[in-house]
């Protein structure tokens, strides 16, 4: 085991050559230049061993991609805002087509105007292509999950593609210190991949072809169960995991001082991190509230939201804007509480376009929620007008 | 052959995996031998692989899979094949 000081977007390169994918194929796009950078160096010096195609549009990379892991080899790729909308209809393929394929997102504005920071309105916009998303909040759940994320994707009770997102900036470029297991530990938890179907000359098969309503029916049946699967095999595979590296990052919701909260905050990502923070000044003042920080927001975890929400009312922050209703996590939240529970249920956007949302801020949001002058829905820091 | 237990789009070859597609056909290409001069212009261009090439280079039709596109009788360039709408007796 080593420690390495480095940025997101460098860990994730590290975890992603430690997976041992046979092919990397990746079109760079601010703020994951430096994610696919850092896989290009690892080709310079040797330590990986794949095939790099630097192709010329994140579309391109993800057809790519569908193309090896249909042949059966691992592959992963990474991307960024309208890159990702760039792919968006071959990743809704690449999940109908069962390949578990493994992609970083790095959070950032969708334009214009032209904007780098960070909000999640790029791959909360992809959450109905059956892709698996998980929400990151340390370099080291970089690390962690994007290991996980290629074991998770490969089951064979799941096989569906996996993306990872994390903040442009606030993780991508910023350096934390990660423990980084030996190659040995990687190699013997992932093993190889065993494909659910591929394409082989030996054994000829026809992929997408004509199918009609009630096969099509039923694939997508099957990906549905296939999302419900993944839900108890997160945490399986963080728990495997823990066992060989010693970390544990696994659970759909990660709970922060839960115990005996009358109010429980749910928020993704960085700001998730950052709330802990706001956590713990607002328990000095006596406080009684805790923190649910969502991880996966697909396969969405209804039923840990639902005991949330049986002892406690709850707070969300959204980074994101369904325009023309409000947050994504707000909606899904009150739907999993949806006839089953009476919380009162809070929402607040903030954030968007990269504002920071430091500790404080998380602090005076709670505060207001509780105080009981908080409209049902708000945009925290934009004056009224 | 190798069968896959994932749910999705695979189909495994077989003849006729997709039906009799002959009985999408609306005209029916007649093979007359006694015109052909073994050109087999029309087994090269055929996109159905509908068309048999016999042992003595002369040709017979799939009428199973045949869906009656007419590229044969258009390829041909002493008639030897002409279209017939189907049902026509």
């Amino acid at each position: 085991m080593t420690i390495m000081i480095d940025t997101g977007n460098y860990i994730a390169a590290k975890a992603a050559v430690m997976a041992k994918p046979d092919v990397v194929a990746a079109y760079p796009i601010t703020p994951q230049t430096t994610l696919v950078e850092g896989i290009a160096n690892y080709v310079a010096t040797g330590e990986f061993k794949g095939e790099y195609i630097c192709v010329e549009s994140e579309h391109s990379a993800m057809c790519a991609c569908i193309g090896v892991s249909a042949t059966g080899s691992r592959t992963f790729t990474g991307t960024s805002s309208h890159g990702l909308l760039l792919m968006h209809e071959m990743l809704h393929w690449a999940a109908l087509a069962r390949l578990p394929i493994v992609m970083c997102n790095i959070n950032r504005v969708v334009g214009p105007g032209w904007n780098i920071w960070t909000d999640e309105n790029d791959s909360i916009s992809q959450r109905d292509t059956g892709w698996l998303q998980f929400y990151c909040s340390s370099n080291q759940e970089i690390f962690d999950t994007v290991i996980q994320a290629f074991k998770l994707a490969e089951h064979q009770k799941v096989s569906l593609p996996v993306m990872i997102s994390y903040n442009a900036f606030i993780l991508s470029h910023t350096s934390m210190p990660v423990e980084i297991p030996n190659q040995q530990v990687v190699d013997d938890f992932l093993g190889k991949r065993v494909p659910q179907w591929r394409l082989d000359v030996e054994n000829p098969i026809t992929f997408g072809n004509i199918i009609g309503p009630s096969g099509y029916y039923k694939v997508r049946r099957a990906m549905q169960d296939a999302q419900e699967n993944a839900k108890k095999l997160i945490p399986q595979i963080a728990k495997e995991w823990k066992q060989k590296s010693g970390f544990y990052h696994g659970d759909l919701l990660e709970l922060y001082k839960c115990n005996n909260a009358e109010y429980i905050l749910l928020s993704m990502g960085a700001i998730g991190a950052e709330s802990k923070v706001a956590i713990d000044e607002l328990q000095k003042k006596g406080i009684k509230i805790g923190l649910a920080r969502v991880r996966t927001f697909r396969p969405f975890p209804n039923e840990e939201i639902l005991k949330l929400g049986k002892r406690a009312d709850l707070i969300v922050i959204d980074r994101n804007i369904s325009i023309g209703l409000e947050g994504a996590l707000f909606t899904e939240v009150k739907a999993a509480l949806y006839g089953k529970s009476d919380a009162k249920v809070y929402g607040f956007i903030a954030g968007l376009g990269g504002k920071d949302v430091p500790y404080t801020d998380v602090e005076k949001i709670c505060t207001k929620a509780i105080s009981g002058k908080a409209k049902e829905y708000e945009w925290y820091g934009v004056k009224e007008v | 052959m190798k069968k896959y237990n994932v749910v999705t789009t695979i189909s495994y070859p077989k003849k006729g995996a997709m039906g009799k597609t002959g009985n999408w056909r609306v005209f029916k290409p007649i093979f007359d031998k006694t015109k052909c001069v073994k050109c087999l212009r029309c087994w090269i261009f055929c996109p159905e692989g509908s068309i048999k090439r016999e042992k003595d280079d002369t040709i017979s039709i799939d009428y199973d899979f045949c869906k009656g596109c007419g590229i044969c009788a258009n390829e041909c360039k002493v008639k030897a094949i002409i279209m017939e709408r189907e049902g026509k007796k």
